[in-house]
């Protein structure tokens, strides 16, 4: 049974509320909507007639082999980013679960790179893979790789790639690491004495009761990856060289404020939204549902 | 099956605690061996060293012919029922018991027979594909012995498997344990801080205290001759009664004491021990030998079959109890004479609490 608190005035429960349905109003829904009702607008370039089209927008962005190739990408990317962030993580939480001595030293200097922000992050990697002076790209190309991201659309793919999944491995880290802490030690114990020898012990037991976990990262990767490297691939690449590492919240962006068709910007918006949308979806329903032992 | 020898072993853990000293105890194939003792005494962390949890710091752990101390638990042939069972919550019952078999590479035909052949006989077969969150406390308990069986490992070790049991279930477990640890013949050694259940299962008793072995052998040897204050107040219960006396002229001197002659209290003084089931009622004059106690009673426990007599001794304030047979009919604050007979008397050093004499 679950017991109910109850308030006895009716209105302080809304008065402690406010404050946060505000913000959401304010920095969410009205932005939100707005972008539903450009999307349905068509402005001429100079702001001097706006005629509501419906969904002309979506269909034209639909159709528009350009935005099909960047959702590709994005997808790629998103994927990419996820992988790239979670395995290194994992491997570095089930490393820093066994360190007895200088635990703490070691989880702080794991996790700073979260603190970083994006562009900062971006230019860090920047640097590194800059192709005349970078510190990783110099000696690249001293054993013949020529590493270009300035020229060659899959060298830059890489760079923002790594940049981003590198801001995420702290955060992941430190979940897996806690994840790996709830694990009851004695089963460890008792697959250890079953048999089981180290690596054995962490596909069979370990990782799946780390599965919540797993899932929720996955999630969260995505959804960072779909919306959050904006800062990343604005400071690296700006979505070049050609298109090759646009993605959709980059198009978005771009094809608004710098192309300025704000119809069709705002209807990509949307449907970044309903991406969104989606994954919390899957979030809530298979976190609280499925992933259970 | 094997037998198992802990010879002269040494736990010192970094920073220098010293968990477990100097142990020796042997272990005969098929025996079953209690590690009893008062919480921190040593007893679970010398389980986990023969599991292989643990380091052993010094000395020699074998099991069989072999010296195990630098083998990983998973070559050392074991199994494990743990406190909490340690079943893996993400596998049915089935899977849980299956698991140390497939690991060693069992034949898939084996596995399945070994299995059914363990839940018919821990009587959980209707469990088999259930996940262990769904089963009760008991029935945990009894997919943990499973998992233990169907290995056939050459031993057991039960770091208190009962104590999550509530009281009841914990009785009918002990003697299902029991009776499958004779069947099955395999050495095992089991941990508990509950006396009773340790002298019910043992084959043979350890008794630790402060991480060294105060005493081990059977446990009616260790009943009838405990060889410290410490072994005979944590076996039985109530515990013994333990006096202190002085050295009089015909044997043990205390207030509202009488007899006990032909004790060789040492001069210095001495505790003497007796237990409050080797006390009646006396009636008439006591033996020479024999030791009268004459107490006011404080306080009557009636549980039907027999009774519980407290009260204080001669001036002392100490207390002792007296467990007679029955229904004694006392009423508290009248005095009671009772007495004990000569071989029921134990007499230990004051200062280290070890047995005088026989």
């Amino acid at each position: 049974m679950e017991r109910k608190v109850v308030f006895p005035q009716k209105l302080l429960p809304y008065l402690l509320l406010a404050p946060q349905i505000a913000i959401t109003l304010v920095f969410f829904f009205w932005p939100a909507g707005q972008a539903i009702w450009m999307s349905t607008l068509l402005q001429d370039p100079f702001g001097f007639s706006v005629q509501f089209v419906g969904l002309e927008n979506f269909q034209a962005v639909l159709q528009d082999p350009a935005y099909l190739s960047t959702m590709q990408r994005t997808f790629l990317f998103s994927f990419g980013v996820t992988a790239l962030s979670m395995i290194p993580a994992l491997l570095l939480a089930v490393m820093a679960d066994r360190v007895v001595r200088g635990a703490t030293a070691y989880k702080t200097i794991l996790v700073v790179p979260y603190a970083i922000a994006p562009a900062v992050a971006g230019a860090l990697w920047l640097f590194l893979f800059q192709p005349s002076i970078g510190t990783i790209a110099y000696p690249l190309r001293l054993i013949g790789i020529d590493w270009n991201p300035r020229i060659d659309g899959t060298d830059a793919m890489i760079v923002v790639l790594i940049a981003s999944a590198w801001k995420q491995i702290g955060y992941n880290f430190l979940f897996f690491l806690a994840g790996l802490q709830s694990i009851p030690k004695s089963l460890i114990e008792a697959a250890a004495i079953d048999g089981a020898r180290e690596i054995r012990r962490f596909w069979t037991i370990v990782f799946p009761l780390l599965s919540p976990t797993t899932f929720f990262l996955l999630i969260v990767n995505l959804t960072y990856a779909f919306f959050d490297t904006f800062g990343v691939i604005h400071a690296v690449t700006q979505g070049g060289p050609g298109k090759s590492t646009e993605v959709l919240i980059y198009k978005a962006w771009y094809d608004g404020l710098i192309a300025q068709d704000l119809g069709r910007s705002s209807a990509q918006a949307v449907i970044l939204m309903f991406i969104v949308i989606g994954l919390t979806v899957i979030q809530f329903r298979y976190i609280e549902r499925k992933v259970h032992y | 099956m094997a037998e198992v020898s802990l010879s002269r072993v040494r736990k010192v853990y970094p920073g220098g605690v010293e968990a477990v000293k100097d142990i020796d105890i042997a272990i005969p194939d098929g025996a079953l061996c209690v590690l009893v003792g008062p919480s921190g005494c040593g007893k679970s962390t010398l389980l986990r060293m023969i599991a292989g949890l643990e380091t052993i710091t010094e000395g020699d752990c074998r099991i069989g012919a072999g010296r195990v101390n630098d083998l990983d638990p998973s070559d050392r042939d074991i199994a494990m029922v743990f406190q909490n069972y340690a079943l893996y919550p993400h596998m049915t019952v089935y899977d849980n018991m299956a698991y140390g078999l497939r690991n060693r590479g069992t034949p898939k035909d084996e596995i399945e027979a070994r299995v059914q052949e363990a839940a018919r006989i821990l009587e959980i077969s209707p469990f088999l594909d259930r996940k262990p969150r769904a089963l009760s406390g008991g029935q945990r308990q009894r997919v943990a012995m499973g998992r233990a069986i169907v290995r056939k490992p050459q031993v057991f070790l039960f770091d208190e498997p009962l104590s999550n049991l509530d009281a009841k279930l914990r009785i009918q477990m002990r003697v299902e344990i029991k009776k499958l640890q004779r069947a099955l013949g395999v050495t095992s050694v089991y941990v508990t801080h509950d006396q009773l259940e340790a002298m019910t299962l043992a084959d043979i008793l350890v008794v630790m205290s402060k991480g060294h072995v105060e005493q081990q052998g059977s446990p009616l040897d260790l009943y009838e001759k405990p060889a410290s204050t410490f072994v005979a107040s944590f076996i039985g219960a109530p515990p013994m009664n333990l006096i202190p006396v002085g050295a009089g002229e015909n044997g043990p001197q205390a207030p509202g004491l009488t007899g006990g002659r032909g004790l060789a209290v040492p001069a210095g003084g001495a505790t003497l021990g007796v237990r409050p089931e080797h006390m009646i009622v006396a009636t008439g004059p006591v033996p020479d030998d024999a030791l009268g106690i004459t107490f006011p009673v404080s306080a009557v426990e009636a549980v039907g079959a027999e009774t519980f007599v407290y009260g204080p001794i001669g001036g002392t304030g100490q207390e002792i109890i007296a467990r007679l047979p029955g229904k004694a009919l006392l009423a508290p604050g009248t005095p009671v004479s009772v007495a004990a007979a000569a071989e029921h008397l134990h007499l230990f050093a004051t200062d280290t609490g070890k047995r005088l004499g026989p």
